[in-house]
C-alpha cells in the first residue's frame, strides 16, 4: 500500500476544488435551514440552475462567458423566487417536496432528448470556460506543490479564485447574519409567528433567504463546471442535495464557518477512504470482494452510504453539529 | 411491558438481519457481472390483424464491442463496458421474410448509454400488409382510453404506495421520505424469492432444490416481499425512529433523519444487488390482449384487479375494524385519541407495518418491467404528488390523488414527449399547493 | 365626540366557524381607549379563537373589525404590527436562540438594518441600532430582567419567558397590546410584579386587553371586564357588576352556584 499517495491525495482534498464547491452550496443551504430554518431539500437544482445558466448562455446563445456568468445567477434567483411563491406561506414540510421534485425535475428536463439541442442532453455542454482559463498566471497543465498540497495548474488557478470567493461570500454572510435583517431570520427560523406578532413580513423575508441562498448555489454550481470545463445533467443528482445537508450538520448549521469546516472533513474523510480500500493489498482486496462484494464500482457507492448514515446518525444524535454544544440542542429541544 | 419489548427487539434483530443477509446472499448469487451496462431493445411489428407479433432471429451487433440475437419475445441486450455513444446495427438479411425496416435507411442506430442504465433502442419493423396507423391522430379516443387506462393503472399502484406515506404523515406528523425505499425493497425482494427461493434468499441452502433453493412462483414472491416489507416498516419504526420520538427529536430533524436512511437504504441496494436492470422470472414480457382497441396485458390486469381489492380492503379496514379506526383517530387528533385510552406508539407501529407492506407490494408490481435499486426513488416525485393533491394525512385523499396524478400523467403524453411526462407530477404539486394546499380531501385547518 | 372618546377597536358581526361549529359568534365588542380590559371565559369559549381573529392571525368567516377607526378585516399580522397592535402568545415565545437583548431589539419598528442590502453596509443602521438598543435596556431595566441581557432566552425561567414577550412587545411602541394569559404558569411573586408592569401602561397611552382565568387577577387590575361563553359575548361590565352577574353565575358555574365567584376557577 503507497501511503503517501494515499496523504497526499488526501491532504489535498482537504482543500481542494470539491471542498470549496461544496463549501459554498453548503453556505447557501446555510442561509436557507442554518439561518432561516427552510427544509430546502433541491439546493442541488441551485448548482444546476447556475451551471446550465452558464453553460447554456454560453453555448447555445453564443454570449460572452462573463455575461452567461451574470445570467446564471439572475436564473437562480428567479428560480427561488418559482419555488418560494407557493411553498412559502405554508408549512415548512411543504418547501422540502417542492425543492426536491424540482431539482430533480431540472435534472430530467435537462437530460432529456427534447432539450437536447439547447442543454446537450446526456452529454451535456462541453468547452465554454476558455475566457476564465485565458486569465490564469499558472500554466494550465502543469502541477504545482505546496507543501504537502499538489493540484494542476489549472486547479490552482480554480483554487485561487474559488477560495477567494468562498471567503468573501462567507464573510458576506457574516455580515449580513449580525445585521437586524439576519436577527429577523434567526427569529423566523425559531418561531414564525412571533415575527409576524412583531411587524416582520414572514413571508418576504423567507423569499429574499431563499433567494440569497439560492444564488449563492448557483455560484457553487458555476465553479463546479467551470473546474469540470463540463455540465452534464446526472451530476446534478438529489443526491449531492443531501451531501451538503451533511456537510452542514457536520459543521454544526446557524455558524458562519460550518460549511468550510463541513465540506473540508468531509472530502479529506471520503478521499482517504476511498483511496485506502483502492489500495489495499491484493490478498485483502479479493477476500474483500468475495465476502462483501467490493468491487470498484462499490467503492464509489461507498461514499453514499456513509453520507445516509452520517446524515441519519447526525440528524438523530447531533443535529447542532460535532462541534455545537450540547447546551444548543437543549434549547431545541425545550 | 418489558416481555414483550423484549421480543420486539428480538424480532428488529432477526429482521435486520434477515434483510442484510437477504441482499449480501444475492450478490454472490449475481457472479460479478462486470457487465452492468448495456444496450437494449425488442424486435416486433403489428400484423395486418392489429397484434404484435415478436420477432426472433435477428442479429444485431456493436462494432467492437459484441453482439446478440433476438430471443423468443423479440428481446435484445448487448453488453457495453463503459457509458458512452454506440452505433448499433441491425443485420437486415436476419430478418424474416416479408418484414423489413419501416425506415430502410435506419439499420443503424446510435445509443447513448449512460451510467447506471440500460439504453433501450427501436428499430420500428412492418410487414408487407400492416396496419399502418401513422395517420391516427394522437387525440384519438383510442388513445385517450388507453392512456387512460395505463394512467389508472400506475394510479392504482400509487395509490398503495401513498396510504402508506399519508398514514405515517398523519399519524407522527412525519413527511418519510425513506418510503421510496420501502417501494424498492418490496421489488427486491421478489426478484430474490421469485429468482432464488424461500431459503436462497437469505444466503444459503440455494443448492437445494426449488422451493427453497430454486425460485418460487412469483404470486408466492409478492406475498412473501408484502410481508418483508411490513417487516421492514415495523423495523425501521422500532430501531430509529420510536426512540427518536421518544428522546424527543424534532420533527424537521426526524424528517432529515429520513432522508439519511433513504439514501442509505438507496445506495445498500445498488451495493448489493449491482446497478443493471434485471427481470422477474415470469409475467416480465407479455402479449397484451386487446378489447375495443385498448390494450392490456393480463399480468397488468390481475395486479390492477388486486390492487383495487387491497384498496377496498384498506378501505374497509380504516373504517370497520378496531386497528383501523384506532388508526384514523390518531391521524384526526393524537391527544385526543391518546386521552381515550388509545395506544398511540402501538397504532403507529401497526401503520408502519401496514405501509411498508402496500409500499413493498406495489414495489412487485412497479418492478413488472425492470427490476431497479432505485425504482421506488424514481417514482417518489409521483408519490409525493399524489399525497399533497389528496391532502396529506388522508388515506382515502391518497387514493383520489394517486389517480388524478396517474392518469394526468398518462394524458400529458399527448402534448410533450413521454420521457417529461413525470414533470406533470410537479406541476400537479405546484398547482395543488397553491390552489388548495389542504388537498382536495384535506380538512381546512391551519397549514401555514 | 372626541379622538379620545372613541373605541380603539371594534368588532361587528365577527363570526368564525370550524367544521360547523361556530367558535366565534360576537355581535359587538368596542374597546375603550387607555383602558385595562379582561377578556374572561370557561375554557373552550372562543377567547383564543376571538384574539387571533382580532389580531389578524386567523380569518372571519364574516364580520368587521377597524382599528382606531379604520377597517382592518384580513390585514396580516405584521401590518397590524406596524399600525400599532402588538400581541403575545398564550405559549410563550421566547426566541430560544436568540439572546435576551436580541429578542428586544426584534421588537423594534422600522429598522434600516432589516432591509438586506443595507444590511451589507453597517454604517447605514448601527446609529440606529445603538438607539433601539438604548430603548431595549431600559424596558429590560423596568422588567427586571437586565441580568439575563445576554443569555440565550432558552435559558429563562418560564416567568422570564413571560415578562420578555410582555417587554418585546412594548418595543414595538403600541397603542392597543393584547395579552394572551400573560399570567398563566408566573410564580405568585413575578405575577405580583407583571401586574404593577400592565397597570402603568395605559398612563402612557396604550390600551390593554387580555386574557384571563384568575378572577382577582381580573379584579385587581381590569376597568372593563367582557364575558365569553360558547364563543358569544354573555356579558360585560365593571368586574364588580360581572362579579355579581346572575348570567353570568348561571351560565357556566353551575354547581357552585351561590359561591363567591373569586373563589371559583373559570378554567
Amino acid at each position: 500500500m503507497d501511503w503517501g499517495f494515499i496523504l497526499e491525495r488526501s491532504f489535498s482534498a482537504m482543500i481542494g476544488p470539491e471542498v470549496v464547491v461544496y463549501a459554498l452550496a453548503a453556505v447557501g443551504l446555510n442561509v436557507h435551514f442554518g439561518y432561516t430554518g427552510l427544509m430546502n431539500f433541491g439546493q442541488v437544482g441551485f448548482m444546476a440552475a447556475g451551471a446550465y445558466g452558464v453553460g447554456v448562455s454560453v453555448f447555445w446563445l453564443g454570449w460572452n462567458f462573463w455575461v452567461g456568468i451574470v445570467f446564471a445567477f439572475v436564473y437562480a434567483g428567479v428560480l427561488a423566487l418559482l419555488l418560494g411563491l407557493p411553498t412559502l406561506r405554508l408549512r415548512a414540510d411543504y418547501l422540502s417536496l417542492v425543492t426536491i421534485a424540482a431539482s430533480e425535475t431540472i435534472r430530467l428536463l435537462a437530460r432529456s432528448r427534447v432539450m437536447q439541442p439547447i442543454t446537450g442532453g446526456v452529454e451535456g455542454v462541453n468547452q465554454f470556460a476558455g475566457p476564465f482559463y485565458d486569465l490564469s498566471p499558472f500554466e494550465l497543465g502543469k502541477f504545482y506543490s505546496f507543501g504537502p498540497f499538489k493540484y494542476l495548474g489549472r486547479d490552482v488557478w480554480v483554487l485561487l479564485v474559488g477560495w477567494t470567493l468562498l471567503i468573501m461570500i462567507t464573510l458576506m454572510v457574516r455580515q449580513v447574519m449580525r445585521s437586524p435583517w439576519g436577527r429577523t431570520l434567526r427569529a423566523i427560523r425559531e418561531d414564525e409567528d412571533a415575527a409576524r406578532a412583531l411587524g416582520k413580513n414572514v413571508y418576504f423575508y423567507k423569499m429574499q433567504s431563499l433567494m440569497f441562498g439560492g444564488m449563492i448555489g448557483a455560484v457553487a454550481g458555476v465553479l463546479q463546471v467551470i473546474q469540470k470545463s463540463s455540465v452534464q445533467a446526472d451530476t446534478f443528482n438529489p443526491v449531492i442535495t443531501f451531501t451538503i445537508w451533511t456537510i452542514l450538520i457536520i459543521g454544526g448549521p446557524g455558524r458562519v464557518w460550518s460549511p468550510i469546516v463541513g465540506a473540508s472533513i468531509y472530502w479529506t474523510l471520503i478521499v482517504f477512504v476511498e483511496n485506502t480500500l483502492r489500495q489495499l493489498p491484493p490478498g485483502l482486496r479479493a477476500t474483500l470482494e468475495d465476502s462483501i462484494q467490493l468491487s470498484d464500482f462499490n467503492i464509489a457507492m461507498l461514499r453514499f452510504i456513509l453520507v445516509g448514515g452520517g446524515l441519519l446518525l447526525l440528524a438523530r444524535f447531533r443535529p447542532q453539529g460535532i462541534f455545537g454544544s450540547r447546551e444548543e440542542m437543549a434549547l431545541d429541544r425545550r | 411491558m418489558p416481555t414483550n419489548s423484549r421480543w420486539a427487539r428480538a424480532i428488529a434483530t432477526i429482521g435486520l438481519a434477515v434483510g442484510l443477509g437477504v441482499t449480501a446472499g444475492s450478490g454472490q448469487a449475481q457472479a460479478q457481472v462486470s457487465d452492468d451496462l448495456g444496450v437494449i431493445g425488442t424486435l416486433q411489428y403489428t400484423d395486418a390483424t392489429g397484434t404484435k407479433v415478436f420477432v426472433a432471429g435477428v442479429e444485431l451487433s456493436i462494432a467492437d464491442v459484441g453482439g446478440a440475437t433476438s430471443d423468443k419475445d423479440g428481446f435484445f441486450r448487448i453488453s457495453v463496458p463503459v457509458p458512452g455513444e454506440y452505433s448499433i446495427t441491425l443485420n437486415t438479411a436476419t430478418l424474416p421474410v416479408g418484414v423489413t425496416l419501416k425506415d430502410p435507411e435506419r439499420a443503424n442506430l446510435v445509443a447513448l448509454v449512460s451510467e447506471n442504465a440500460d439504453q433501450r433502442v427501436i428499430f420500428p419493423l412492418i410487414t408487407a400488409d400492416s396496419v399502418v396507423s401513422v395517420s391516427e391522430s394522437n387525440f384519438s379516443v383510442r388513445r385517450i382510453s388507453q392512456l387512460t387506462l395505463e394512467g389508472l393503472k400506475l394510479g392504482l399502484y400509487l395509490a398503495m404506495a401513498a396510504i402508506g406515506l399519508s398514514l405515517i404523515f398523519g399519524t407522527t406528523g412525519l413527511v418519510n421520505f425513506a418510503h421510496a425505499e420501502l417501494i424498492t425493497w418490496g421489488t427486491l425482494m421478489a426478484y430474490f424469492f421469485n429468482i432464488y427461493g424461500l431459503v436462497g434468499t437469505f444466503g444459503f441452502f440455494s443448492v437445494l432444490p426449488p422451493p427453497f433453493g430454486g425460485g418460487v412462483n412469483f404470486i408466492v414472491a409478492t406475498l412473501l416481499a408484502t410481508i418483508m416489507g411490513g417487516v421492514l416498516g415495523f423495523v425501521l419504526n422500532r430501531v430509529i425512529f420510536r426512540p427518536a420520538r421518544a428522546s424527543g427529536v424534532s420533527l424537521l430533524a426526524q424528517m432529515v433523519m429520513t432522508i439519511g436512511l433513504s439514501i442509505l437504504l438507496r445506495y445498500l441496494f445498488v451495493y448489493f444487488f449491482g446497478s443493471r436492470y434485471r427481470v422477474y422470472n415470469e409475467y416480465a414480457s407479455q402479449r397484451a390482449n386487446e378489447f375495443l382497441g385498448i390494450e392490456l396485458t393480463s399480468r397488468d390486469a390481475a395486479a390492477m384487479v388486486v390492487s383495487v381489492i387491497i384498496l377496498i380492503a384498506v378501505g374497509i379496514g380504516l373504517n370497520l375494524t378496531r386497528t383501523g379506526r384506532a388508526m384514523r383517530a390518531v391521524s384526526d387528533n393524537r391527544d385526543l385519541a391518546e386521552s381515550s385510552g388509545i395506544n398511540v406508539e402501538r397504532v403507529i407501529s401497526q401503520v408502519w407495518i401496514f405501509g411498508g407492506a402496500l409500499a413493498a407490494l406495489s414495489g412487485t408490481f412497479f418492478g413488472f418491467d425492470t427490476v431497479k435499486w432505485d425504482i421506488g426513488a424514481r417514482i417518489l416525485l409521483l408519490v409525493f404528488a399524489a399525497v399533497t393533491l389528496g391532502g396529506l394525512g388522508t388515506s382515502f385523499g391518497a387514493l383520489v390523488g394517486a389517480l388524478i396524478v396517474g392518469v394526468a400523467i398518462n394524458w400529458s403524453t399527448l402534448v410533450i414527449d413521454t420521457e417529461l411526462k413525470n414533470m406533470t407530477a410537479l406541476i400537479v404539486l405546484i398547482l395543488a399547493l397553491l390552489l388548495r394546499p389542504q388537498g382536495i380531501l384535506g380538512k381546512k385547518q391551519r397549514i401555514g | 365626540m372626541t379622538v379620545a372618546d372613541q373605541p380603539i377597536l371594534t368588532a361587528y358581526g365577527v363570526v368564525k366557524t370550524f367544521g360547523g361549529l361556530r367558535a366565534v359568534d360576537v355581535d359587538k365588542l368596542e374597546i375603550q381607549r387607555n383602558k385595562i380590559t379582561a377578556l374572561i371565559g370557561p375554557n373552550g369559549a372562543g377567547k383564543t379563537t376571538f384574539f387571533n381573529l382580532l389580531t389578524g392571525f386567523d380569518q372571519v368567516d364574516s364580520g368587521e373589525i377597524t382599528f382606531d377607526g379604520a377597517v382592518i378585516t384580513g390585514t396580516a399580522p405584521h401590518r397590524l404590527a406596524a399600525k400599532g397592535m402588538v400581541r403575545t402568545f398564550q405559549l410563550t415565545k421566547a426566541l430560544a436562540k436568540l439572546s435576551t437583548i436580541e429578542n428586544m431589539k426584534l421588537g423594534a419598528l422600522d429598522q434600516r438594518g432589516e432591509k438586506f442590502w443595507a444590511a451589507l453596509f453597517p454604517s447605514s443602521w448601527t446609529k440606529q441600532e445603538q438607539a433601539i438598543e438604548a430603548r431595549a435596556d431600559a424596558i429590560l431595566q423596568r422588567f427586571n430582567l437586565t441580568g439575563m441581557r445576554d443569555e440565550y432566552a432558552g435559558t429563562m425561567s418560564g416567568g422570564q419567558r413571560k415578562l420578555l414577550e410582555m417587554a418585546r412587545a412594548l418595543m414595538t411602541d403600541p397603542r392597543l397590546v393584547m395579552l394572551d394569559e400573560p399570567m398563566a404558569g408566573v410564580n405568585p411573586a413575578l405575577a405580583q410584579s407583571l401586574l404593577e408592569l400592565i397597570k402603568l401602561l395605559p398612563g402612557e397611552g396604550r390600551t390593554v386587553i387580555f386574557v384571563e382565568h384568575n378572577m382577582d387577577v381580573v379584579q385587581e387590575i381590569a376597568d372593563w371586564v367582557i364575558v365569553m361563553a360558547e364563543g358569544r359575548i354573555i356579558a360585560q361590565g365593571t368586574p364588580t357588576e360581572v362579579k355579581s352577574n346572575k348570567t353570568v353565575i348561571d351560565a357556566y358555574l353551575g354547581a357552585h352556584h351561590g359561591e363567591d365567584l373569586s373563589q371559583v376557577d373559570l378554567a
